[in-house]
């Protein structure tokens, strides 16, 4: 439970900690809250030389509307998520996936940006990112690029981040009027990480159809997952019953869950399906209702 | 229903809600834990630990530790077996390895230690350490270690199989017949899992040999100080460790539940290591560590059997249980009893025949069989009849609550003796459970679960009607290396009336010098807040057998209310010198001696304190002290009834506790907030297992349950809503009418939760589930059944 010896920067401006991460290599890692690295390395699976701080780099913490896209700086933390009043009212999604996030003592601590940044399947926030068809902003030795959340996820542990690059701040799109989200969590305890979870974000066309669906799916393969073929059944139809749980379905057999302690792949690739219907239906309900 | 109150608050005796005098040090952050305490030029001890659950070790190289800098030593089994201390004694006559020479016999066991200047150095050490193993054939299932081709694990004791002991009591043949002439039996496997006490403060110790005075003071998280001393005497004499040259301080303790009963490894290596180098050495344990490596609880394999008349009257129960102890049987059970008080399993029933086997077994598991809050395997034997009963209600299409009344031992019955040999003390079952019934509205529920099934809800109900056995022991069976069972109380009266008392327990949360005070409160009338109660330092505490199995009212208690007493006799004498009147002209009230018929002529016991050491009568010892050693004539046997009511969630498997009602009966009452605080905990640790916890392993025994990511332990978000309540039946032998509290609801809990998850279930012919019950658990039975 004690780490190997490293040693800590933090810098006070970006340039600065890009200029450390070129110098240091793969052997530096970026510091964003550590609720997740400081454990690997306390259990030696990880064993950085460097850790670079991002604390004290300016801008990197703000929540703010501009230009169609909601932009949320990678250092803001997820109590600042909790406790912001545009959060609670208009991106409901989100909301509620932070507050299932570990406890309240990590998310004290952890950033949106390190659960997004760190690529395990099990951080909750990248399959809302990947609901919301949010983008992601890295900036490099070649300036700033612009991933979308469903292509940034590679492998286990794997982004597309390249090594020299800082994961910066999110976009979510705002969402038009008659939209809704809703983040469904089955989990054994507080703190675990999912046994399955499903991000729904959907929008209302004004006759009824659905004119947008996201449907992101959290621990149940080596990468949190975009549900490509149920949204595409979604799109531009009605929300029936019968509709939603062909989607569901869809969802669940595309899916690709490891059997573990949590419970069996056949039982995660139910809980997809369970867990996306409930979802989807509580996202149509906020949709309906406002 | 409060405890009788006979003292004001001013004195604060038995029954008042006194808020407990050792809060605020823990509040504040003033507690003094082991790993608080720093010594001048004090050395860090790290382990190596093996990757293997059974290996040979073929090499050791500790080159490149040794090297570093700050590195002082590297300790293995060799160094130590030139002293023979590479293996000891457990408690209950097995051995374990403190270092091994040869192989090792579980994952995680120490395998060698490093000392060095700082603890951060330590740890680079013990990665630094080239260890190479041979992997041998593990042996990790118990039932396939008893085959006749399984490796044979304690070759060192000349073993030939993997058998350790068998043990049975009552009468094989007459429940023989009792079942041949049975209208029903019901058979069911229940297996209780692997699980560990996972204390906040996890183990440690600072060994401090003095090699000039030949002294050795070892501060050490132990629930038992002087047994651990006497121990050590015993096994270490030969290298020179004398009892008088001892020293064992147990400082606050972040929670014990029996896993600080036993004699880690890592203590007999920090004291080799203190000796050898004549240097202070700390050696605290990591989370993954204890939950790896410490004394696991439970592992019973259970075949239970109940033999009944059509219309439900119980007639025999059988049981046979396959214990798995892992490589050693480092259980802490009283001596004579190596499956614990296992045999309490007929329960709070009156059942005739019963006959009860176990036997245990070594495997590539962590060693242990420890009594995690549960009075030395009492959560086995309730868990196994209180499911036996709701077994067998639901083959006669009975209600489980009318069963139960149709076989409890009725008030009349008491002192009652059980068909497995125990005198039970006292009880009123029918009253606790009618209780639970009410508070609950069981019939009301009954009515709304057959609403809810006819709209295809799953809603279950559950009892547990369980009666402990606490307070080891009577010193004619109990006994502990030899040590009978009694404990002790040490209680000095100052000239200004206030009162130091010393015991031979040790609380690790449980209140103590709250509860201790109370009770020399109530018999002397000094007010509590001016007793101070100390325990845990073998130098200065009379001897004691420790806190475990709920015995410290039963015994320490009642120590205190003897030695209160003595003390009250001679305070009679100095009052009756005082008001120039003979010892029977006295009446006593709490805190006075007045004359009787002239109630205006009085002292107080502060008088009698101060005379006690200014003006005691001629002829007559000065000072006012007494020590008393108690021996119990009987074990308590508190009771309780607890109901649960769950729902479930067909679609994820999930369970929730929609309400849980406790009637607890301990007896009298010393302190009723203190009661209910250890009946919350004990719940919450009962809820626990029943739902969550279990050490797991896999085929290689790898343990896949090493840290609390999937140990799981609940939050207060998980734990369901308390609902509790009393009677109080006194012990008719306990000089204060108490029993003992601290783990009836754990041992009770389990049952009543297990019972409604099955009761909820039931419909789809669902007769048991072991535990924890997860959500995937339930999932897989609905899936099974269809029901999804």
């Amino acid at each position: 439970m004690i780490p190997p010896p490293f040693t800590y920067a933090a810098p006070t401006s970006l340039e600065e900690a890009l200029a450390l991460l070129q110098q240091h290599g793969p052997m530096a890692k970026i510091l964003a809250g550590g609720h997740s690295l400081l454990p690997m390395m306390k259990l030696r699976l990880l064993e950085p030389e460097v850790l670079i701080d991002l604390r004290r780099v300016p801008g990197l913490d703000e929540i703010r509307e501009e230009n169609g896209y909601l932009h949320l700086g990678a250092m803001v933390r997820e109590v600042e998520l909790e406790e912001h009043p545009l959060i609670r009212e208009k991106y409901p999604l989100l909301y509620e996936t932070t507050r299932w996030i570990a406890d309240p003592q990590v998310r004290n601590m952890g950033t949106i940006g390190g659960n997004l940044a760190h690529g395990d399947p099990g951080n909750d926030h990248p399959a809302t990112m990947m609901a919301y068809d949010a983008q992601l902003v890295a900036v490099g030795p070649r300036g700033e690029r612009v991933i979308p959340a469903r292509e940034f996820f590679l492998d286990f542990y794997t982004t597309a981040l390249e090594p020299d690059e800082i994961l910066t701040a999110i976009r979510i799109p705002i969402p038009p009027p008659r939209s809704g989200g809703a983040y469904e969590k089955l989990e054994r305890k507080v703190g675990d990480y999912a046994t399955a979870a499903v991000a729904v974000q959907l929008s209302l066309a004004e006759d009824g159809t659905l004119s947008y669906v996201g449907i992101g799916l959290t621990n149940v393969a080596h990468v949190p997952l975009f549900a490509a073929r149920s949204c595409a059944h979604l799109q531009g139809q009605r929300p029936t019953p019968e509709r939603i749980d062909e989607a569901a379905q869809m969802a669940s057999e595309d899916c690709n869950p490891r059997s573990d302690l949590r419970g069996s792949a056949e039982y995660k690739r139910a809980m997809v399906r369970e867990l996306t219907r409930r979802a989807f239906r509580r996202a149509l309900e906020r949709a309906q209702g406002g | 229903m409060e405890a009788e109150v006979r003292t004001p608050p001013t004195i604060c005796g038995m029954g008042h809600r006194m808020k407990r005098k050792e809060d605020a040090r823990f509040l504040f952050g003033k507690g003094r834990y082991v790993d608080d305490i720093k010594l001048p030029g004090m050395l860090y001890m790290d382990i190596v630990r093996s990757p293997f659950a059974h290996a040979r070790i073929k090499s050791i190289n500790a080159e490149r530790a040794l090297a570093m800098d700050g590195v002082v030593a590297v300790i293995t089994g060799k160094d130590l077996e030139k002293y023979n201390l590479h293996w000891m004694p457990t408690l209950m006559g097995d051995t374990q390895m403190v270092l091994p020479t040869d192989r090792v016999m579980y994952q995680a066991q120490e395998v060698a230690a490093v000392i060095a200047t700082d603890r951060y150095i330590a740890a680079d050490a013990v990665e630094a350490i080239e260890v190479e193993y041979e992997p041998l054939e593990p042996v990790i299932d118990p039932f396939r270690a008893l085959e006749p081709d399984a490796p044979v694990l304690r070759t060192d004791k000349g073993k030939t199989d993997n058998h350790i002991w068998h043990w049975e009591v009552g009468d094989r043949e007459a429940t023989e017949r009792a079942f041949q002439e049975a209208d029903v039996v019901v058979k069911q496997q229940i297996y209780i899992p692997r699980i560990h006490v996972a204390s906040i403060e996890t183990c440690g110790c600072i060994a401090d040999y003095d090699p000039v005075e030949g002294k050795l003071t070892v501060y050490m998280t132990t629930q038992a100080p002087h047994v651990v001393r006497t121990a050590l005497a015993m096994v270490a004499g030969h290298v020179g460790l004398s009892e008088e040259k001892i020293r064992v301080i147990s400082p606050d303790i972040g929670g014990g539940f029996g896993g600080k009963v036993p004699i880690y490894p890592g203590y007999v290596i920090a004291i080799a290591a203190s000796v050898l180098l004549g240097k202070p050495v700390k050696w605290i344990e990591d989370r993954s560590e204890n939950l790896q490596a410490d004394s696991f609880a439970r592992d019973y394999h259970i075949t239970a059997e109940l033999a009944a008349t059509k219309e439900g009257k119980i007639t025999a129960l059988r049981i046979k249980t396959l214990a798995d102890h892992g490589y050693t049987d480092a259980a802490a059970n009283p001596s004579k009893f190596p499956a614990g008080l296992f045999s309490i399993c007929t329960g709070s029933y009156d059942i005739k025949h019963a006959f009860v086997e176990v036997d245990a077994v070594y495997t590539n598991k962590p060693p242990g069989g420890i009594a995690y809050r549960c009075s030395f395997r009492v959560t086995e034997a309730v868990h196994a009849i209180e499911r036996m009963v709701d077994v067998l209600a639901q083959k006669l299409g009975m209600d489980p609550a009318e069963l139960r009344f149709k076989n409890f031992i009725q008030p009349d019955q008491f002192p009652y003796k059980s068909a497995l040999g125990w005198e039970y003390d006292s009880g009123n079952y029918p009253a606790a459970l009618r209780k639970a019934m009410d508070l609950i509205g069981y019939e009301e529920l009954r009515r709304e679960q057959a609403e809810r099934r006819a709209r295809g809800e799953l809603m279950g109900i559950g009892i547990s009607s369980f009666t402990e056995i606490v307070g080891a022991g009577p010193s004619r069976h109990f006994d502990i290396l030899g040590i009978k069972m009694f404990d002790s109380c040490e209680l000095r009266i100052h000239p200004t009336g206030k009162a130091i008392a010393r015991f031979g327990t040790k609380s690790q949360g449980q209140g103590h010098e709250t509860t201790y005070a109370q009770i020399i409160a109530e018999e002397l009338g000094i007010p509590a807040e001016h007793v101070q109660v100390e325990e845990g330092d073998t130098d200065t505490a009379p001897y004691g057998l420790g806190t475990y199995a709920s015995r410290s009212t039963p015994t320490a208690g009642a120590a205190a209310a003897m030695a209160a007493r003595k003390v009250r006799e001679k305070a009679r004498k100095i009052a009756a010198y005082l008001l120039e009147v003979s010892e029977e002209d006295l009446e006593w009230e709490p805190g006075v001696f007045r004359v009787k018929g002239a109630p205006d002529k009085s002292v107080t016991i502060q008088d009698i304190a101060l005379a006690a050491y200014t003006n005691h009568p001629p002829g007559m010892e000065a000072g006012l002290e007494a020590v008393h050693y108690y021996d119990p004539p009987n074990l308590t046997f508190p009771f309780g009834s607890y109901i649960c009511v769950v729902d479930i969630d067909k679609g994820t498997g999930q369970v929730k506790i929609r309400r849980f009602v406790a009637v607890d009966d301990c007896g009298h009452v010393i302190n009723p907030m203190i009661v209910e605080g250890q009946i919350h905990g004990g719940l919450t640790m009962g809820f626990a297992p029943a739902m969550m916890e279990e050490l797991v392993y896999d085929e290689e025994g790898n343990i896949l349950t090493g840290s609390f990511m999937d140990y799981l332990l609940p939050t207060a978000v998980e734990t369901p809503r308390w609902e509790t309540a009393r009677t109080v039946t006194p012990s008719p032998h306990h000089p204060l009418g108490a029993k003992g509290v601290g783990e009836s609801a754990t041992v009770g809990a389990p049952a009543a939760i297990v019972n409604a998850v099955v009761d909820a279930l039931s419909p789809y012919g669902v007769t048991h589930i072991d535990i924890p019950i997860t959500p995937y658990k339930v999932w897989k039975i609905l899936h099974e059944k269809g029901v999804v």
